[in-house]
């Protein structure tokens, strides 16, 4: 099996998902109805340029400008056309010192894709779906985030194609920060509701 | 429908488990299948509801036992097959020659009115939103959701039914997910995000202050009288 890769016959253990996905696609481009050249001309890019980075640039600009986090809470999809993600149905729910945020979909995996990017495999996994409502407290500690009894929990399903996106809170020892050096502090993590932002170290 | 993927409020799934600095996909045909998929959507071959029901219809073994592209994979096959786009027998056929002949290549084909399509693609506003609905129910309401138990796709959890709880935002018209993955069109209902107290939906056993929040559906709640 081995010291056979890159001759064309390296297949033999391949996955009956793999020779299914395979089948699947050349039968569709047979019909006319996929093609070829969608991976490098559209799937390629859309795994570079769409990400979490979209999201703290929201955020970011939520934290430097407080009209804009004003319109942000009230109508999170027109706030985020303002900064050029338009057309994406967008809720934004905040995290203050008495209440923290979760977002989950338990259903099946529906995430703020126009601002985050492809959600991580365990946002889609059996475990975060089953427990993120019934005990979110537990699922937190697990990421390290140990909440204070005082503070409410507010776990956001998300059973349709609104989306929702966690504004967490700015970290203390930031003010001197521009928006830009604000948005690199700002973690997928953090928008999902799975943990805090940090400040930079030097503010620390 | 009461299927596997009704997942919210379950246990025995283990700790969450994470890996650092994943990848976007994590093996080829997983990459083929997300850009089927988004081929697939653009077109609009199958709407979102119907993908989603046809990953709930797997058998709960083997849905339980599937990876996440595997369910997508499942679905995309079974839609295709009821909507007569491909034949099991063709599907079978081409992984039976492709396991036997794995060097045979994909066949070229260059399509650039799909991958303009897929670059600009209809946003959820447009796919999903709609005016023209009344909204029965007002910010602040009680109601109390049906305790229902359609075969049929559904966006009412099940831990969720029977339960009392407040109305927190009214969002507007939406296309309603219970007739639109069966082909009865697109339906749009008014749809609510719906407040609930964690004891009224896990008794005793609730973690302290706890609020669950979950969009729904009008024809999902009824008002709350007692």
């Amino acid at each position: 099996m081995s010291g056979n890769h890159g001759n064309g016959h390296h297949r033999h253990d391949e996955s009956s998902a793999s020779l299914r996905a395979r089948a699947l696609e050349s039968l569709l481009i047979e019909k006319g109805l996929t093609s070829s050249d969608l991976v490098d001309k559209v799937i390629s890019a859309y795994e570079q340029d769409v990400g979490p980075k979209n999201g703290a640039k929201v955020v970011a600009r939520a934290w430097a400008d407080p009209a804009y986090k004003a319109r942000l809470l009230a109508d999170g999809s027109s706030a985020v056309e303002e900064l050029g993600f338009g057309g994406a149905l967008i809720a934004v729910v905040e995290n203050t010192p008495t209440v923290h945020n979760l977002v989950v979909c338990t259903l099946c995996s529906c995430y703020p894709s126009a601002l985050l990017g492809l959600p991580p495999t365990w946002y889609k996994s059996f475990a975060y779906r089953s427990r993120a409502v019934i005990e979110p407290r537990a699922v937190l500690r697990e990421f390290g985030l140990d909440l204070d009894e005082s503070v409410e929990v507010r776990v956001w399903d998300s059973s349709s194609e609104l989306r929702y996106l966690v504004l967490p809170e700015r970290p203390a020892g930031t003010e001197n920060l521009s928006e830009e050096e604000l948005a690199e502090l700002v973690t997928r993590d953090a928008m999902i509701g799975v943990a805090k932002v940090q400040a930079p170290v030097a503010a620390r | 429908m009461n299927g596997p993927h009704d997942m919210g409020g379950m246990h025995g799934f283990g700790p969450i488990v994470r890996e650092e600095n994943e990848p976007v996909f994590h093996e080829a045909w997983e990459r083929t299948v997300y850009t089927i998929q988004r081929a697939i959507r653009a077109r609009g071959l199958i709407n979102i509801d119907e993908s989603r029901h046809g990953i709930e219809r797997m058998p709960p073994a083997e849905y339980l036992a599937a990876s996440y592209y595997e369910r997508w994979l499942a679905s995309l096959e079974r839609n295709l097959v009821e909507k007569g786009v491909i034949t099991r027998e063709e599907l079978e056929a081409r992984t039976v020659l492709l396991r036997d002949h794995p060097e045979t290549p994909a066949p070229e084909r260059e399509d650039p009115e799909l991958v303009a399509l897929m670059q600009e693609p209809p946003s959820g506003q447009e796919l999903y939103q709609r005016d023209g609905t009344t909204a029965r129910f007002s910010a602040g309401q009680r109601v109390i959701t049906r305790n229902v138990h359609p075969t049929g796709h559904t966006r009412l959890p099940r831990y969720v039914r029977g339960k009392r709880g407040t109305v927190h935002a009214v969002r507007g018209g939406f296309v309603f997910p219970d007739t639109h993955a069966h082909g009865q069109g697109e339906q749009p209902q008014p749809m609510y995000t719906v407040c609930f107290e964690g004891e009224e939906l896990w008794g005793p056993s609730s973690e302290p202050r706890e609020r669950v929040y979950v969009d729904l559906w009008e024809p999902y709640l009824e008002p709350d009288g007692a």
